[in-house]
């Protein structure tokens, strides 16, 4: 009882923190500030799931936790080379 | 008993650091601070409940999840890269550093670079 109670405030605690990273995301006077602040809002939910999991008792759902693991590195990065160079693919000259 | 108290202060010790970190994207008045907040101690955060979650399918449930360690390596190898590769594309795109900040090495490292190029094309 005190276990799930544990949990469920670790949850808040973490829609407190993606909440945050939301304003974050609206405000950021520049775009690197924005995909850094969706990076962190990935992180966030990678943890949260973690959380669900341990509350529902199932390993169900740790595919989930690679799989947006690896969509946000590869979405953050393709950001970056846009930002960067303005494509983000380059073609061979 | 002793395991859901160590999963317990895990797992909240991992939440309140995120919610650290994101104080700092907040309160942070320039993007590489706002990037050496939000990189470090969220990766230190969810290595945290992630690894509160493997000790607890670990010891209650006699369940060995090599997809959660998988997660800890990955997430462990891929945040700083990703905080890097934002880092180096804001400096290249002109984001400025904040006003109070002292040293800028890669300016004059970079402004050499493009002096000796010029000089090099201008007499070729």
């Amino acid at each position: 009882m005190i276990f799930e109670t544990v949990l469920i405030t670790a949850l808040c605690i973490l829609l407190l923190a993606i909440l945050a990273n939301l304003y974050r995301v609206v405000k950021g006077p520049s775009s690197a500030d924005r995909v850094i602040a969706l990076d962190s809002v990935g992180i966030n939910l990678i943890a949260s799931i973690a959380v669900f999991s341990v509350l529902l008792h199932t390993h169900a759902f740790f595919d989930l936790i690679l799989l947006i693991g690896i969509l946000s590195f590869i979405g953050t990065i393709a950001f970056a080379r846009f930002i960067e160079r303005g494509v983000v693919i380059e073609r061979k000259r | 008993m002793i395991g859901e108290w160590l999963i317990g202060i895990l797992i909240v010790l991992g939440a309140v650091v995120c919610v650290i970190s994101v104080f700092g994207l907040i309160r942070l008045p320039d993007v590489y601070l706002r990037s050496h907040a939000a990189t470090k101690s969220a990766t230190m955060g969810v290595l945290f409940i992630l690894f509160g979650g493997f000790l607890y399918f670990w010891l209650f449930e006699n369940h060995i999840s090599i997809k959660l360690l998988l997660g800890i390596v990955f997430v462990f190898i891929t945040s700083p890269v990703a905080g890097h590769l934002n880092g180096r594309a804001a400096y290249r795109s002109g984001v400025s550093l904040w006003k109070g900040s002292v040293q800028d090495d890669l300016k004059a490292e970079r402004k050499r670079v493009k002096g000796q190029a010029g000089e090099k094309s201008g007499s070729v």
